[in-house]
């Protein structure tokens, strides 16, 4: 295909992707360079109270935001360098947490950006092997069963997945909220009563394991998918050589998957480090934020209806450098795969 | 056969195995199927502590009654019909292009741009949703010199006597959620594509076809699975998206999945939260319908990404 009639057919596209990802990317790396701050005037005012024989005046200065003409507080947009970034990382906090009298760790966690980072890796990291063990698991299990069975089973297990994150989130909570059934079930277990939303760490328990449920059939869909061409003949010739069914496991059916449980573990990591919907559907801003749901909360507009713009764009641009920084080994290797495949 | 044989398991872990599916089927539908109890029952029986009570509590469809009619649930569900419908059609028409053009070039550029789109596609939407959101806000502003252009402004002063305003229009977020779609959607069509062998435009353009004619003649009478499967994620997308369409759209012009936050923040009384379930309910059931009908094509779907690569 020439490079002309290539560009022809992929020009919308591209012009989609441009206008739309390219773009905005640009602005958002401006825009964190920049503040709209609004202008302060120092007015004088002089406050005068009925006294006897003379009155009582007091002269006081105030800094009053200065109004333009439309009556509105006006602003201007000054660049100011690493600023925001700096109010957002708080350096300064952090080097006072770890000199002497310091409280270590425990302070950082209490600085937004850093209590939402550490949550997304930890998310990120503890659900990604539970997904592709439980995946790998489900997937040798349905295709073991008898064909008649596979039908249903395969349906049922794709439920979860199709749920709209946010929903199947509250859907979980709603089971575990106040009286809920799976909390009267722990309280039956442990013999005790238990509250999953007065502390932290039980919420985020909670939102792996529905990570956990939410993502699994993707993993088993891929791997049932691969075990399907499995070649059979290896497999015959490994029970003739006496492999136990864990040896062929271990040295024919693995490896066979191996390059599927890099392309699920790649797509479970760009979207479980975009940890978003759960903390909305558990409402568990309180305890546990994530870095898109920091930089969420920037753009929702506050009681004066101003939304932090420039503390949005530093965050966001903090948070694709993690997701850059965490992908890059296995997009490399996508890179190479696709190059020697050519 | 005496090969096969040897495959069979050893009841003991024939058992395991199954044990073992039978507590994932549980896990895997039991929210579903307590839940959709849960917005059956009256507020006093569905939070009970009493599980008995959510199970065999009188039925009620009062709850629904109060979601969509008294509070108007079916402007959201319209607003998202409309916003999903626009995503999958553009998303397809767009995608399918390119994603054939990426397909049958094996040029240098292609291979960038596939890389290029795979990034785009990890990057977090709240990235690109505040790239969007000042410009939205402005846009009045902004386009106003576009509308007092001689020529061109006359032109779209036929369509409306002011620059639009871009928050809150669905329109705008169709086109946010089909370009922050396009990255999957290339790489899917064009792992269908790759399916297609090419010496079937080749005949075609032997023919004296152009690529064009190749495309719409030969290509699209078979490239419908791959459409089907690569719209129904597209589908997914648009209808699940929550952080774009609570950001850019007004209450107005709101989406279902955002729509839901109406019943959450006013928990007030018990039958507020029943009112959320049965809400989240309803959102769910189209989804229900859909795997049932298309479980062979998300099946595929999920697959063709990974096996051809």
């Amino acid at each position: 295909m020439k490079t002309r009639t290539f560009l022809a057919f992929v020009a919308p596209s591209l012009l989609m992707m441009l206008v739309f990802i390219a773009t905005p990317l640009v602005s958002v790396f401006l825009q964190s360079f920049y503040e709209k701050r609004t202008v302060f005037q120092q007015v004088t005012v002089e406050n005068c109270t009925p006294g006897f024989l003379t009155q009582t005046c007091t002269k006081e200065t105030r800094s009053v935001p200065k109004l333009g003409p439309d009556g509105k507080p006006e602003t201007v947009t000054s660049f100011v360098g690493l600023d925001v970034y700096r109010r957002l990382i708080e350096p300064t906090k952090i080097a006072a947490a770890f000199s002497p009298g310091g409280g270590g760790w425990a302070d950082i966690a209490k600085i937004d950006f850093w209590k939402a980072l550490r949550f997304t890796l930890t998310f990120t990291l503890i659900t990604l092997p539970l997904v592709v063990g439980l995946g790998l698991a489900i997937a040798l299990a349905v295709n073991s069963i008898s064909k008649m069975w596979r039908g249903p089973v395969i349906f049922a297990t794709l439920l979860p997945f199709i749920i709209t994150p946010v929903i199947g989130a509250l859907s979980i909570r709603w089971l575990f909220l106040g009286d809920g059934i799976l909390t009267r079930l722990i309280e039956w277990a442990i013999s005790r009563d238990v509250s999953m939303f007065a502390q932290g760490w039980t919420i985020e328990v909670m939102m792996i394991i529905y990570k956990v449920w939410h993502v699994v059939p993707f993993a088993f869909v891929v791997f049932y998918a691969a075990l399907q061409t499995l070649d059979r003949d290896t497999l015959e010739s490994a029970i003739v050589d006496g492999a136990s069914r864990l040896e062929r496991l271990r040295y024919v059916v693995l490896p066979h998957l191996q390059p599927l449980i890099l392309f699920v573990a790649l797509i479970h990591l760009m979207d479980s480090y975009r940890v978003f919907d759960e903390v909305v559907g558990f409402s568990s801003q309180a305890h546990v934020i994530s870095l898109q749901y920091l930089t969420y909360s920037f753009l929702t507009p506050d009681e004066t209806g101003n939304r932090a713009i420039a503390r949005a764009s530093a965050s966001s641009m903090l948070t694709m450098v993690g997701i850059v920084i965490l992908l890059t080994p296995l997009l490399l290797r996508t890179w190479r795969d696709q190059r020697s495949k050519r | 056969m005496s090969e096969t044989r040897a495959f069979r398991q050893p009841p003991a872990l024939k058992l395991l195995v199954w044990v073992f599916l039978a507590i994932w089927l549980v896990i895997a539908i039991f929210p579903f199927f307590w839940v959709g109890l849960m917005s059956v029952r009256a507020p006093v029986d569905a939070l009970s502590a009493d599980p008995l009570r959510v199970l065999a509590g009188p039925t009620t469809f009062e709850h629904y009654r109060e979601v969509w009619v008294t509070h108007g649930f079916w402007r959201n569900f319209l607003n998202s019909i409309m916003v999903t419908a626009g995503v999958v059609t553009i998303s397809l028409t767009v995608g399918t292009l390119a994603g054939y053009g990426l397909a049958r070039s094996g040029s240098n550029l292609a291979f960038w741009l596939l890389i290029i789109a795979l990034v785009f596609r990890a990057l977090p939407h709240s990235v690109l949703v505040t790239g969007y959101l000042p410009p939205f806000l402005a846009s009045r502003d902004l386009l106003l010199p576009l509308w007092e252009m001689p020529v061109v402004g006359s032109i779209l002063k036929l369509f409306s006597a002011n620059p639009p305003s871009l928050y809150g229009q669905p329109w705008a977020i169709i086109l946010v959620l089909v370009a922050i779609n396009q990255p999957f959607t290339i790489w899917m069509m064009r792992a269908f594509f790759q399916n297609i062998p090419s010496e079937l435009d080749e005949a075609a353009r032997v023919d004296g076809c152009t690529h064009l004619e190749a495309f719409v003649r030969v290509i699209m009478p078979v490239m419908w699975p791959g459409v089907i499967t690569t719209g129904l994620f597209s589908f997914l997308l648009a209808y699940n998206d929550y952080l774009v369409t609570a950001l850019l759209l007004d209450t107005q012009s709101q989406t279902m999945v955002p729509g839901i936050s109406q019943f959450l923040n006013r928990d007030t009384k018990a039958s507020d939260q029943i009112e959320a379930i049965a809400a989240a309910v309803s959102i769910t059931a189209p989804l229900f319908v859909l795997v049932l009908v298309f479980q062979r094509q998300i099946v595929s779907g999920l697959t063709a990404g990974a096996v051809k690569g």
